[in-house]
């Protein structure tokens, strides 16, 4: 008689897999990674090529080490190699990239049982690993050689070049829009500039067209934070493709937008919102960082709690940390409260509510 | 307008055109019957007759052993050939009465009772060995009868008929409409309910038209247009879809007043009161792309699954995978001498392509699961749990509440197979609250 296949129900499934969930996001990451070829030239493709390379054979070298099912090409980590190179600037050393993509994958993820029971997100783990061994390398910023484009940096700097002391020009070292406002709040602070230097530099960072270019991409940075259009695109089809909820995004972005608002300038409502969520690694972070499905909490009050702190930590570490952004490690400290934020958020189920009228 | 619908749930392909279109067609029973003893669930029947004794179509072959329990009857007039021990759809065998046709079909029905009084309406369907035909088989006369302190004001047809490929409720009620209606309104008079509702999916457009036009002129009764959504024709989440009425945890539609019952019963129902016939064949859709001519036969109970596939022009070659039920609650079978039984609604063949092969993957904690669990559960948590053995745990993540629709697997990317762990994490649960209640 012909053998049946058996199984439990159900016997039919939807088509979705963790491969299609995981090239989906690379895909979503594409607009901006070419963005930043363009941008940055060859260095910028090399840094990426090198990233997600590294990050595969160490997928494959910690498998077989763990003995953990491989799966060099589900895209989990071509999306960890890839996701690292972007928060990192152009030019990076290959050799520190390739130290980084393996701690990523090694240390972020395989040691814990690898895919799923990772509870950092890998590719920051690696970002953050780089930035306390090579902290200079990590914030030492090209500016982009490729595309004829205005540059805020160069905005940023020659405004303070024109309305600041001689001797603190030469500290202005920042190519980033973050960083020159960092900057100039310490030149203010140890009153190298006056508050009507500091109002001329904000004022220029926040100024109509210096927003416009750190919306469209016009601006130095990290590979894959310089175009908030771009991620902001990607962000889009990943919510289409219902790969992620609106949830994390939208809280962690106006958080940081709204607090930025409040706290961010010299008093209170005083600073820029859109400046604060289009510069630094904000829509990066928000779209495919806190996003990602392993790391971040389960349910959909958990998740906006877990957005919203971290959007605190952001706007903290910027206004009073020792770094320009905050965007990475405010994901990597919410990361460890998901467990928790998941045991109080858990809904209660259909059938414990209280009954509507009879 | 607004389609009447639940929180959550899935959209998976309905696949109904294959046996849409399909008139339901009485097949000449087969020569051969296995008629087994339990159809329902509850106590098993106990069969009262024995090798050689004569019956005719309406007999009565199984006599009800308990109170969650019901009738079995002859399907058709011959021989009594053998009572054996026969595999069933639950992989358990259970006593059958295996009937040798004589073909002459000579009936014995029971003498039609007139619906008029509660009193009669209830044992007459317990009689009738009526359950429910959706797939759960309760035992209707047990559904009908209440505790006192639970009075019904509403009965609820269940014509969502929400599982892909399944068109067997569609056709009945698309045929015989009023039978549906006579059946409803039956069982309002048996527990004095003052509303019937008929849940109609949005996928059903002309059936929920033809009941509209019937419906006209009555204030008692209601078609209802639902959303085409998986599970909408699930207890629970349909009463919330019509009366926004919750069923507590753990509790029964009688809880808030509502009795749900299948349109197939319902039919069922008014055959037996106008003409005596109790429940001993149904319609069942044949369907999938296993078979070579999908379409509606009535069956009666105990036509094999192979006699069953064969009038729909049999398998295909590359036919893999066999489900009695729908696609997402049926149970997959490997034995076609296992018998078409009172809840069959559906035979399903899936062929090699459509069968899922590969292992399932890990979690990736994407949450899609608790996006769609129409109970509001988290299924993932099911299986760290089952794997760890830690049943009490589960518990407490309330898998008892769980109502096994499938939603959580199909639309998992990994495929991981939360039903199995929760169908034995229940099944252990169960086990352990019986030994408590044993001490």
């Amino acid at each position: 008689m012909k053998k049946f296949y058996m199984s439990t129900s159900p016997h039919v499934f939807s088509r979705d897999s963790v491969k299609k969930v995981m090239w989906n996001v690379n895909l979503a990451l594409l607009p901006a990674a070419v963005w930043a070829i363009l941008r940055f030239g060859m260095d910028a493709f090399i840094s990426m090529l090198v990233a997600i390379t590294a990050a595969v054979l160490a997928e494959w070298l910690f498998a077989k080490l763990f003995k953990q099912k491989i799966r060099l090409w589900d895209g989990s980590a071509f999306l960890t190699g890839l996701l690292m190179s972007m928060t990192l600037p152009p030019g990076m050393p290959i050799i520190f990239l390739i130290v980084g993509a393996f701690f990523a994958i090694g240390f972020g993820k395989a040691v814990f049982g690898g895919l799923g029971y990772n509870p950092f997100n890998p590719a920051l783990i690696g970002r953050a690993f780089l930035a306390a061994s090579w902290p200079v390398a990590v914030i030492t910023w090209k500016e982009p050689t490729v595309g004829a484009l205005s540059s805020i940096s160069a905005e940023a700097a020659g405004t303070l070049t024109s309305t600041i002391p001689a001797e603190a020009v030469d500290t202005i070292t920042s190519a980033t829009p973050l960083g020159a406002l960092g900057q100039a709040f310490s030149l203010n602070t140890q009153g190298v500039i006056d508050g009507a230097q500091l109002d001329a530099v904000t004022g220029a960072l926040s100024s109509k067209e210096s927003i416009l270019d750190l919306f469209l991409g016009n601006i130095g940075g990290s590979l894959g934070e310089i175009s908030a259009l771009l991620l902001l695109i990607g962000g889009l089809y990943l919510l289409w493709k219902k790969i992620i909820t609106w949830h994390i995004p939208v809280v962690y972005i106006l958080t940081i937008g709204l607090l930025s608002w409040v706290f961010g300038g010299k008093g209170l409502m005083d600073g820029s919102f859109l400046f604060s969520i289009f510069a630094g690694g904000v829509f990066l972070g928000a779209f495919f960082m806190a996003t990602d499905l392993v790391t971040s909490p389960m349910y959909s009050n958990g998740k906006m709690i877990y957005a919203f702190l971290a959007g605190v930590l952001v706007v903290m570490i910027r206004r009073y940390g020792g770094y320009p952004e905050g965007v990475c490690y405010s994901i990597l400290i919410m990361n460890a409260f998901v467990p928790i934020i998941d045991r109080f958020t858990k809904p209660k189920p259909f059938g414990y509510v209280k009954e509507v009228s009879k | 307008m607004g389609l009447l619908t639940f929180k959550k749930g899935i959209h998976p392909p309905d696949m109904k055109f294959l046996a849409k279109e399909k008139k339901i067609r009485r097949i000449e029973a087969p020569k051969e019957l296995y008629v087994p003893m339990s159809q329902h669930i509850g106590a098993p029947a106990k069969c009262v007759v024995n090798k050689g004794d004569e019956v005719k179509a309406g007999s009565l072959i199984g006599e009800k052993g308990g109170f969650v329990s019901t009738n079995i009857h002859s399907p058709v007039s011959g021989i009594v050939k053998a009572v054996i021990d026969h595999p069933t759809v639950f992989g358990t065998k259970v006593q059958t009465v295996v009937i040798e046709n004589d073909g002459k079909n000579e009936k014995a029905y029971l003498d039609p009772v007139k619906p008029s009084a509660v009193e009669t309406i209830v044992p007459g369907i317990l009689a009738g060995g009526i359950v429910g035909m959706g797939g759960a088989t309760f035992p209707t006369h047990v559904k009908l009868s209440p505790p006192a302190d639970k009075p019904i004001d509403t009965i609820i047809i269940n014509g969502a008929e929400c599982e892909p490929y399944l068109t067997s409720d569609y056709r009945l009620m698309l045929e015989t409409p009023e039978k549906v209606v006579a059946g409803l309104e039956i069982f309002m008079k048996a527990v004095s309910a003052k509303k019937g509702y008929i849940g109609i999916e949005a996928n059903k457009k002309d059936v929920h038209g033809i009941f509209s036009e019937l419906l006209k002129d009555r204030d008692d009764m209601e078609v209802s247009l639902l959303q085409t959504k998986y599970p909408q024709g699930a207890e629970k989440q349909l009463i919330y879809a019509i009366l926004k009425r919750v069923v507590p945890a753990g509790g029964l539609p009688m809880d808030v007043g509502v009795v749900v019952q299948n349109s197939g019963t319902a039919a069922a129902v008014d055959e037996l009161f106008s003409e005596g016939k109790p429940l001993f064949e149904r319609v069942v859709t044949v369907t999938g792309n296993g078979v070579k001519e999908p379409g509606n036969f009535i069956f009666p109970v105990g036509a094999t699954l192979e006699f069953a596939i064969e009038q729909a022009g049999g398998l295909t070659d590359d036919a893999a995978k066999v489900i009695m039920g729908g696609p997402m609650m049926g149970f997959s079978v490997d034995n076609l001498k296992i018998a078409v039984n009172k809840g069959t609604s559906g035979i399903l063949v899936l062929t090699e392509n459509e069968v899922m092969k590969e292992d399932y993957d890990v979690c990736i904690r994407c949450g899609k699961c608790i996006d769609v669990c129409p109970m509001y559960l988290s299924p993932y948590k099911y299986i760290e749990l089952g794997e760890q053995k830690l049943y009490t745990e589960a518990e407490q993540w309330n898998v008892m509440d769980c109502i096994e629709c499938g939603s959580c697997v199909y639309t998992c990317p990994s495929k991981r197979p939360m039903i199995q762990f929760i169908k034995a994490e229940k099944a252990k649960i169960t086990e352990q609250r019986r030994k408590e209640a044993a001490k």
